[in-house]
């Protein structure tokens, strides 16, 4: 929206004033036990912890996680496994919604080839396309390249079905409406498929972002020397529970970050709504 | 007839065809369409009215006969026909202005001349302060005045109008009517509107054709002559003496039964 209206005590009623101040106080008791939830969740474990009512050796506890977060951070190895595995996510979800919506493109400029492939976009997409990770790290290295592929791999089918059911979703008549000017196939592309196919794509994107998680963690699983992957199946490995938790706790929340970033993309991509 | 034709139907017929089976939609359709006239077309419904715009726009081919438009054979989407659909169909993310302009866009003839134009139509036609919203901010006929000036703005010959106000409530339906009649006659465009509303077609035409139902053929054409103390538009139109007179002619040609 272009005009927003600016809110001024002095022109509402004390009902709307109530109103609002209604809406606020709701608003704000949602977050309070939002976050009183966790702060619960993380206390309890930490007093049964320390009260001996659960194994710490299977469990860890809060403050054994802090202390090796602290510790991690103070050498800025967390940071370097943050760095990869954050690189290799990010390289994928973006190249994997770029190639889907590519493939998407081709499948709606040509009818006859989106029908062809059909059936095997249904049987890739039933596929659980982490089976095909240790096959894609022989075929494109073990290392980080592996790993993007991987990631990649995971969101690629789901993009392309969804960004092209997207593309067919337009309403014939608005086509309809540029061919009218005489528009061509490409500038019915370009003047409406894609930019009201945006949100869309961006919903993509943030199925993406799950996505490519995924398959970067099992990528990391098979082969990497660093990464959260890595410390988490390493911690496993050596039975340091407290290095697992950490690392999932981690992975968490810049999971939600990310998802948080296209979020704002999406806002600043998507004005009129 | 006329003086100057710019449409010629001449004996076109369509048939569509589905696995189940064949449809005849038009049968030796034939009329003609004199400069700066408005003609409606009116029929039942089904009757294949829309098939008919398509094909004169050159959106669809006739399975026989063919069109011709200022003495050439219609192949193909034509540059000097504007059409204008049922919904305004304007793109959401587009502001007013730019929904304007994407005709021009299209025919790549975005320029500063006919930038003006188009912006000199939204100010004649009352928009002028609503370039830089974005349509969901307007009301339904404010959108749909937009949708036809987004088609003037390349500035057409032929005006094609697919039952463009059924969209719209009663009232404003009324409103836009008036307002888009009184628009094509002081543009002076040519225009043939589909619509299967006999008041409509009355108020806002020089001649009404009624088809019959499908296949359909030329049933007959009436030429409107409207007795009116002020100028006419749709509106006024409605007050005419005859007006009751032609609609009870038209609408028993229809024939419509519901059964």
């Amino acid at each position: 929206m272009s005009h927003k209206n600016t809110i001024t005590n002095t022109s509402f009623s004390k009902e709307h004033i109530n109103f609002i101040k209604n809406h606020k106080k709701r608003k704000k008791e949602i977050r309070i036990t939002q976050i009183s939830l966790l702060v619960v969740f993380f206390a309890l474990w930490e007093i049964a912890a320390k009260a001996n009512l659960i194994d710490t050796f299977l469990t860890s506890s809060p403050s054994q996680m802090w202390y090796l977060f602290i510790k991690l951070a103070k050498d800025g190895s967390i940071f370097n496994h943050i760095a990869i595995s954050s690189f290799e996510t990010v390289v994928g979800f973006i190249t994997g919604t770029l190639l889907g919506t590519l493939i998407a493109i081709l499948l709606w400029w040509s009818d006859f080839i989106s029908k062809v492939l059909d059936p095997y976009m249904v049987v890739l997409n039933a596929l659980p396309k982490t089976a095909l990770a240790p096959i894609i790290i022989l075929w494109a290295g073990a290392g980080i390249t592996g790993i993007i592929v991987t990631a990649m791999t995971v969101s690629l089918v789901v993009t392309i079905l969804g960004v092209y059911g997207g593309f067919k979703e337009v309403d014939e008549d608005k086509i309809k409406m540029l061919k009218t000017f005489g528009a061509t196939k490409l500038q019915i592309l370009d003047k409406v498929i894609i930019p009201a196919s945006i949100p869309t794509i961006i919903n993509a994107l943030k199925i993406n972002v799950g996505l490519s998680w995924v398959g970067v963690i099992v990528g990391e699983f098979l082969v990497s020397q660093a990464g959260i992957g890595y410390l988490i199946v390493y911690g496993g490995q050596v039975f340091k529970l407290d290095l697992v938790m950490t690392s999932v706790l981690i992975l968490a929340v810049l999971a939600a970050l990310m998802y948080q970033g296209v979020a704002y993309l999406e806002k600043k991509l998507i004005k009129y709504k | 007839m006329c003086k100057e034709k710019i449409v010629e139907v001449k004996n076109i017929s369509m048939n569509y065809h589905t696995l189940n089976g064949e449809t005849t939609a038009l049968k030796d359709l034939s009329f003609e369409v004199c400069k700066g006239e408005i003609i409606s077309i009116v029929g039942p419904s089904g009757c294949g009215k829309s098939t008919a715009l398509s094909i004169i726009s050159g959106l669809i081919k006739p399975s026989s006969g063919h069109v011709m438009i200022n003495d050439q054979s219609v192949e193909g989407t034509h540059k000097n026909i504007g059409y204008m659909f049922q919904k305004d169909h304007l793109f959401e993310w587009r502001n007013i202005l730019d929904n304007v302009f994407i005709g021009l866009e299209i025919q790549k003839k975005l320029n500063k001349d006919t930038k003006l134009l188009a912006e000199k139509l939204l100010d004649m036609y009352g928009l002028a302060e609503f370039k830089n919203h974005y349509p969901t901010q307007l009301s339904g006929g404010m959108r749909q005045r937009v949708a036809l000036i987004r088609t003037l703005a390349i500035e057409p010959e032929l005006l094609l109008l697919d039952e463009p106000f059924s969209a719209l409530d009663y009232q404003t339906r009324l409103a836009v009517a008036d307002d888009i009649g009184s628009i094509l006659k002081k543009e002076k465009k040519t225009a043939i509107m589909v619509t299967h509303d006999i008041a409509e077609a009355i108020s806002m035409s020089d001649r009404v054709i009624v088809l019959s139902a499908r296949p359909a053929v030329v049933k007959s054409i009436h030429t409107i002559n409207l007795t009116l103390d002020c100028e006419r538009t749709p509106l006024t139109s409605r007050e005419a003496p005859e007006f009751r007179h032609y609609f009870n002619t038209i609408w028993k040609e229809l024939d419509v039964h519901v059964s």
